[in-house]
C-alpha cells in the first residue's frame, strides 16, 4: 500500500530526516514513535504531499507520491487541530472542502456527507454551522478527523490524533478508528507519543531516533523484547498509571555513543529491523 | 499534623460570554500541604486551569469571582491588591504552563532569563543573581552552566527548554509550584526526566506542588494527593492510594477505566454522553445523565462530600448509608486486582 524508500528531508543544512524505508500493508496500523523532533510528521507531511521530498521515493499504491497533484486517496489529521482548522469557516465548510474542491457542488448531498460524518465522530449536526473556537480541544480533534474520513481515504497519517484529549475523548477516537480499520479496510500511519496508545492501535510500530528509523518490529515483539537501546530507554520511560508500581519504576537513560559509520539498518529475524 | 500552605474554600468562578455566564468554578474547597503534590485531574474543560490561574491571580478579564476564598498564611489572595498580588507572583507561588516556548523570550539569552527574574523581585546584586541563575541551572540539569548562560531559546530542545522555565520559576524561591500540564508536548523519556526533577525538587525543597495532567501515569508518579474534577466540582479527593486503588465516584471509574495501559486489548471503555452544558449547570450530581449507576436523586439535589476516611472523600450520593450497594465495574475491579498483585 504504501512503500518508503531511502526517504531523506533536509532543511537547509539540516538533516530532518535520514535515509529511512518501511512499508505499510494495506488494512494494517503502523506505530510511529520518537523523541520529540526527530522526524516524524516531517515523514507524515511527505507522505501526503505536502513537502518536496529531498531524496528517495514513496510509492502509494506502487505509483510515486506527487506533489502537484496529491491524491485524495491520502489523508492526513493534524497534530494541532486549532492551527489546521480555518477560524472563518463554519464546520460544515471544513467538512466539505474536500468533496467540493473534488467537484461535488449538490447542497444537499453535501450536507448529507457532513452530517454522516458528523454522527460517526460523535458531533451532532446541530453543530454544523458553528465556529471551530466554540468546540472544546476534543471536539475540535474529531472535527479534523471528520474532515480527513470524509475522503474515504485509502490510507490516513494520523498524527497525534489524541495527545491534547482526556482519556474518555482519546478512548472514543481510538475505538472510532478502529471500526474504521474493521469496517473499511482503513490502512493507518499512527503516530504519537503515548506508547500505552501506540501500543494498543498498531499492528507494527518503528522506533525513530534523530531523523533515523533505528527499530521495527510487530507491536507486541517490540514490547515484549526491544533490541534497540533507544527503543529499551523510551520503553522504560513509559509512566504507569498504577502508583506502586510507578514510583518503583527504573528508567534506563539513553547514552548514544559516538554514532558508528558501520551501523545500518539489518533485518534480524523476518519482519524484525534494528539499526546496529 | 500535616501543615497546609494553601486553602482554598467554596470558590466560585464565572465567565461572562455572549450566551450568558458559563459556571466554570463551582463551589470548590481543598488544601494543599506542605512538601506534596496534588494533582488536579478530570474531564476537558471541567476548571482545572481556571482554579490554578485564579491562584496565580491570572484570571481572563472576562471573569468573575462569584465566592470563595483563597488562604494563603491567614490571608486571602483574592483580596489582595494587584500590587501584593505580583509580589506573591514573583516570590512565593510560581507557575509553568504547558508551552515552554511561550514562556520564554526568544531574543534574550536565557541566562538572563532566570538571572532577571531574579534582580527585578530580590535585592539580589546583578552579579550575585548571575552566580545564582548558574546554580539554578546546574539544579535542574543544565550542565555546562556557563558555557549555555548565553545561548538562546531556539538552540534547546524542548525538554532543555522546560527545564530553564523550571529554572525561571524557582528563581525566586517559591513555596509552591503551579505546573499546568507541563509534560504534554513532551516525548517520554524528557517527560520522565522532568517528573525526576519536578519530584527531586520537591523533596529537597519541601515545594508544595499542584500538578494538572490528564495523563493518569504522570499522576501515579508525581502525586502525593488527587482531586478529580468534572464539571467545576471537586466530586473526589484522596491519597493516591485511595483513588487508584479504592475509587469511590463513578466518574473516577469511568475515567479510571477509559485509559489503556501496557496490558489493555479489547475494546476501550469511553464515557458515553458528553459534559453538561455550563451556561445552565443542572441541579443534581453533573455527571449523572452519564452515569449508569445514577439514581433519582442524583439528578435533583447535588450530593455533599461524603467522608470515607480522613484523607478520602467524595460526592456521590452511592455514598449515602441508604443508598443500594453498588460494586465496582467489572473491567474496573479487575485492573485494580492486577495492579494489587504487581505492586504491594
Ligand atoms: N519547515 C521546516 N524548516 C526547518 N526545519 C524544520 C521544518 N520542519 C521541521 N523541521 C525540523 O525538523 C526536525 C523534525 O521535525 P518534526 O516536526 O518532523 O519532528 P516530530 O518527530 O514530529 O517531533 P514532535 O514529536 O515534537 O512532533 C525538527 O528538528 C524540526 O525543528
Ligand atoms: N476566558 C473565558 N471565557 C469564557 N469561558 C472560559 C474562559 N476560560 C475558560 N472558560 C471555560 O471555563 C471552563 C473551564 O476551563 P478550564 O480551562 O479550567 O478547563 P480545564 O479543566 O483546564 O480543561 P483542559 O483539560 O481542556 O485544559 C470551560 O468550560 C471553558 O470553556
Ligand atoms: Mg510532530
Ligand atoms: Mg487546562
Amino acid at each position: 500500500m504504501l512503500e518508503v524508500r531511502h526517504f531523506t528531508q533536509v532543511f537547509g543544512k539540516f538533516k530532518a530526516v535520514d535515509d529511512i524505508s518501511f512499508s505499510v500493508k494495506k488494512g494494517e496500523v503502523f506505530g510511529l514513535v520518537g523523541e520529540s523532533g526527530c522526524g516524524k510528521t516531517t515523514t507524515g507531511r511527505a507522505i501526503v504531499g505536502l513537502q518536496p521530498v529531498t531524496e528517495g521515493k514513496i510509492l502509494f499504491a506502487g505509483k510515486p507520491i506527487r506533489k502537484k497533484h496529491p491524491t485524495t486517496q491520502i489523508q492526513m489529521i493534524f497534530q494541532d487541530p486549532m492551527a489546521s482548522l480555518d477560524g472563518r469557516m463554519t464546520v460544515r465548510e471544513i467538512i466539505a472542502e474536500g468533496l467540493r474542491i473534488k467537484g461535488i457542488k449538490d447542497r444537499k448531498i453535501l450536507d448529507e456527507k457532513v452530517y454522516e460524518m458528523m454522527a460517526l465522530v460523535g458531533l451532532s449536526r446541530e453543530q454544523a454551522s458553528r465556529y471551530p473556537h466554540e468546540f472544546s480541544g476534543g471536539q475540535r480533534q474529531r472535527i479534523g478527523i471528520a474532515r480527513a474520513l470524509i475522503m474515504e481515504p485509502k490510507l490516513l497519517i494520523a498524527d497525534e490524533p489524541v495527545s491534547a484529549l482526556d482519556v474518555s475523548i482519546q478512548a472514543q477516537v481510538i475505538n472510532l478508528l478502529q471500526d474504521l480499520k474493521e469496517k473499511l479496510g482503513l490502512t493507518v500511519l499512527f503516530i504519537a507519543h503515548d506508547l500505552s496508545v501506540v501500543k494498543y492501535f498498531s499492528d507494527r510500530i518503528g522506533v525513530m531516533y534523530m531523523g533515523k528509523l533505528v527499530e521495527l518490529a510487530e507491536s507486541e515483539e517490540l514490547f515484549q523484547n526491544p533490541l534497540h537501546p533507544y527503543t529499551k530507554s523510551l520503553l522504560s520511560a513509559v509512566p504507569i498509571p498504577d502508583p506502586r508500581r510507578e514510583k518503583n519504576r527504573v528508567r534506563i537513560p539513553y547514552e548514544p555513543a559516538c554514532s558508528d559509520p558501520a551501523a545500518a539498518f539489518r533485518e534480524v529475524t523476518p519482519g524484525r529491523w534494528v539499526m546496529s | 499534623m500535616r501543615e497546609h500552605t494553601l486553602q482554598v474554600n467554596h470558590l466560585q468562578i464565572a465567565f461572562r460570554t455572549g450566551n450568558g455566564l458559563v459556571q466554570a468554578v463551582r463551589d470548590i474547597s481543598f488544601r494543599l500541604e506542605k512538601g506534596r503534590t496534588l494533582a488536579i485531574v478530570g474531564e476537558s474543560g471541567s476548571g482545572k486551569s481556571v482554579t490554578s490561574r485564579a491562584i496565580m491571580g491570572l484570571l481572563a478579564p472576562n471573569a468573575v469571582v462569584e465566592g470563595g476564598e483563597i488562604l494563603y498564611k491567614g490571608k486571602d489572595l483574592l483580596k489582595m491588591s494587584e500590587k501584593e498580588l505580583c509580589k506573591l507572583r514573583g516570590d512565593k507561588i510560581a507557575m509553568i504552563f504547558q508551552d515552554p516556548m511561550s514562556a520564554l523570550d526568544p531574543i534574550m539569552p536565557i541566562g538572563k532569563q532566570i538571572a532577571e527574574a531574579m534582580v527585578i523581585n530580590g535585592k539580589l546584586s546583578p552579579a550575585d543573581a548571575k552566580n545564582k541563575a548558574l546554580r539554578l541551572m546546574e539544579e535542574v540539569g543544565i550542565r555546562n552552566a556557563k558555557s549555555r548562560y548565553g545561548k538562546y531559546p531556539f538552540e534547546f530542545s524542548g525538554g532543555m527548554r522546560q527545564r530553564i522555565v523550571i529554572a525561571i520559576a524557582l528563581a525566586a524561591d517559591p513555596e509552591i509550584l503551579i505546573c499546568d500540564e507541563p509534560t504534554t508536548a513532551l516525548d517520554v523519556t524528557i517527560q520522565a526526566q522532568i517528573l525526576e526533577l519536578i519530584n527531586k525538587l520537591k523533596e529537597e525543597r519541601h515545594l508544595s506542588v499542584i500538578f494538572i495532567t490528564h495523563d493518569l501515569g504522570v499522576v501515579a508518579n508525581v502525586a502525593d494527593d488527587i482531586a478529580v474534577m468534572y464539571a467545576g466540582k471537586i466530586v473526589e479527593r484522596g491519597t493516591a492510594e485511595d483513588i487508584f486503588y479504592d475509587p469511590r465516584h463513578p466518574y473516577t471509574w469511568a475515567l479510571l477505566t477509559a485509559m489503556p495501559d501496557l496490558e489493555t486489548t479489547g475494546k476501550l471503555q469511553a464515557i458515553p454522553g458528553a459534559p453538561p452544558n455550563m451556561l445552565h449547570p443542572p441541579a443534581g450530581d453533573a455527571f449523572a445523565p452519564r452515569n449508569p449507576y445514577a439514581m433519582e436523586i442524583d439528578f435533583e439535589e447535588q450530593p455533599p462530600m461524603f467522608e470515607i476516611s480522613p484523607t478520602h472523600a467524595a460526592a456521590t450520593w452511592l455514598l449515602h448509608p441508604n443508598a443500594p450497594k453498588v460494586a465496582l465495574p467489572k473491567a474496573l475491579a479487575a485492573r485494580i486486582e492486577r495492579m494489587g498483585q504487581i505492586g504491594g
